[in-house]
């Protein structure tokens, strides 16, 4: 599941941004320090075979409905996290830009759902410890299809508190989740299904490829790294959000069923101060428009108002075609 | 499975439309990238129930779109593909957001409407923007832009990669599905048949792999990505990107709409 560019609000977007983008440098870093010049095309080559695979479905027996790969899971079992993750974010970015998956705001948004929950949690802390080294390809098909099921309810869970943080849809969290995790569950399995149908295949044709899985170092390190994103990005998006009562009205709601944020006030506060000391956009309403948002977004409504604002709204549509050709024809 | 060739062929296309000679594929991608991503935080920063101010920047897609000659239906059909995310994310608001809101004198309507109506709106502008610009850039020159603009070597060396093998590897895919489909394989694959199915053609991208390294390093690879790097930064793209931002501080302070309307119109303050 894509989160998409019109759900977003900018500070959610950015402080999504700013922890994927970090994930990613860090990850650059790694893989550019494992001097095995082999990676860089198989890398490339396995982020084309992520892509088509993709697009091939296969039938979920019983229901009618069809399942594909996510790849995020089966690139971290294949390369490890860090290169899993620079594949998966090619990937990712590839959609963003030619078939306006998401969006641009939101590439950061779904980087760290779709690959930074799957390569540095689901990986480590469910693959891994169900199947060890040596394990056997049943097992390591169990944890494939557990790992996967696991990182899609992540990523979703991040979808729904990346939307509810926004504002900009009305969808309260606690429906939002109870209507998304079953769908997801059920995507998760066929996501896991095909996951381990691959690493089970590999494993009998070439056993060479799959890594015996040696624990690799700063794995714990990037998981906190990326457990950290997370909650900065909660933080920020609490105190940045344009929305606050929607905001406390889900979190009210969630309160009954016991969320994260609520013990955790001292550290919040005091990220809140970095926060508001680092910000990129520390408020990013420019003051003219925040003027406005005082009373909603539309100015105090009265018969010639609203005939101008008609007027206008049409006018500049006709503008706005008319540059369009002069644009087209100038050239 | 005629959806991997779909995407291939939509693919190409892009490519073919970067590959010409327009107004907007001879700006600076980096021109280009920045510019796109000041639209974008200005279209996102409006608060939720904007519409109308959200109008002028219309503007932006549309210029794009002209100066690359970018076709609008191919643009359309894009639009109307990703559209189903955005429209099922809205569509709920009008009806958790019931509370009025007068949008003319004397017309009110449900602030779900209005903000579902705002979403779309969002959906529209962010989209054909980021595709025009894709449309009049180009793969390779935007990686040379972002690379430019600070994004790790290795990561602006694997989109590369991908780009490159998305088509290779696509090809294949499609011809082991038209394969299966040629001896009598109907619908979508079992579980068991697609395990081999995608595991060949994973068997076979590795083994591709193996043979691209052989190959880089015959021609001297030793683990350095280089890339050919020919970004001229021109006044042009100076006043590209400074015009741009001007209007979109200008349209996010100022409510267009309205001072075009009074001054049509003649309706006092």
């Amino acid at each position: 599941m894509h989160m998409a560019d019109a759900l977003l609000s900018p500070s959610v977007g950015g402080a999504m941004w700013v922890a994927s983008a970090a994930t990613l440098a860090v990850c650059a870093r790694k893989v550019s320090a494992r001097s095995d010049d082999r990676l860089v095309p198989l890398m490339g080559v396995l982020g084309a075979f992520v892509f088509a695979a993709q697009m091939i479905n296969f039938a979920i027996p019983g229901t009618g409905s069809s399942g594909h790969l996510g790849g995020g899971l089966l690139l971290a079992i294949l390369l490890g996290p860090s290169a899993a993750f620079l594949v998966i974010a090619s990937v990712l970015t590839v959609q963003a830009l030619f078939f306006a998956d998401g969006g641009l705001l939101a590439l950061g948004a779904n980087l760290f759902n779709i690959g930074v929950l799957p390569c540095f949690v689901a990986y480590p802390f469910l693959y891994r410890p169900l199947a060890p080294a040596g394990a056997s390809r049943a097992r390591m098909g169990v944890a494939a299809v557990v790992a996967a099921v696991g990182a899609l309810l992540l990523g979703t869970t991040g979808v729904v508190l990346q939307t509810v943080a926004s504002g900009i849809s009305s969808l309260p969290s606690g429906p939002f989740l109870a209507l998304m995790l079953p769908i997801h569950l059920a995507i998760g399995l066929a996501e896991g299904l095909a996951t381990a149908a691959l690493v089970h295949f590999l494993a009998k044709a070439r056993p060479d490829l799959v890594p015996a899985g040696s624990a690799r170092g700063h794995r714990s390190a990037l998981a906190g790294l990326a457990v950290a994103a997370a909650l900065v990005a909660g933080v920020v998006s609490w105190f940045a959000s344009p929305q606050p009562d929607g905001l406390e009205w889900s979190v009210a709601n969630a309160a009954g069923t016991a969320e994260l944020k609520a013990p955790e006030g001292g550290v919040h506060e005091k990220l809140a101060v970095v926060q508001s000391r680092t910000a990129v956009l520390p408020d990013y309403d420019l003051p003219a428009a925040k003027a406005a948002e005082g009373n909603a977004a539309w100015p105090e409504v009265n018969a010639g108002k609203s005939f101008a604002g008609l007027v206008g709204a049409l006018a500049t549509l006709v503008l706005v075609v008319a540059a369009g050709f002069t644009l087209r024809r100038r050239r | 499975m005629s959806r991997l060739e779909s995407a291939l062929a939509d693919l190409r296309l892009a490519d073919t439309l970067a590959s010409r000679d327009t107004g907007l594929s001879r700006l600076d991608p980096r021109a280009k990238i920045v510019t796109t991503i000041a639209f974008l935080v200005a279209v996102v920063s409006y608060e939720r129930h904007t519409v109308v101010a959200l109008l002028p920047f219309l503007l932006y897609p549309v210029a794009l779109v002209s100066m690359g000659e970018v076709p609008w239906r191919w643009l359309l059909r894009k639009l109307a593909l990703a559209a189903p995310f955005a429209v099922l994310m809205g569509i709920a608001n009008p009806v958790l957001d019931r509370a009025p809101m007068e949008v003319a004198h004397g017309v009110t309507m449900a602030g779900g409407w209005i903000s579902f109506g705002s979403i779309l709106l969002r959906f529209a502008l962010t989209v054909t923007a980021a595709l025009a610009v894709v449309a009049g850039t180009g793969m390779h020159a935007l990686c040379a832009g972002l690379a430019a603009l600070g994004t790790p070597r290795v990561f602006t060396a694997q989109l590369l990669f991908l780009w490159r093998y998305a088509f290779v590897l696509g090809g294949e895919g499609s011809r082991m599905a038209t394969a299966r489909e040629a001896r009598g394989g109907r619908g979508s694959p079992t579980l068991a048949v697609y395990g081999s199915l995608a595991g060949h053609l994973l068997l076979r991208a590795f083994e591709r792999a193996e043979r691209i390294h052989r190959a880089m390093r015959a021609r001297g690879f030793d683990g350095e990505i280089r890339s050919y790097r020919a970004l001229r930064w021109s006044p042009r793209d100076s006043f590209f990107v400074a015009g741009w931002i001007a209007f979109f501080i200008v349209a996010r302070a100022v409510y267009l709409p309205l001072v075009l309307g009074r001054l049509l119109t003649g309706a006092g303050g």
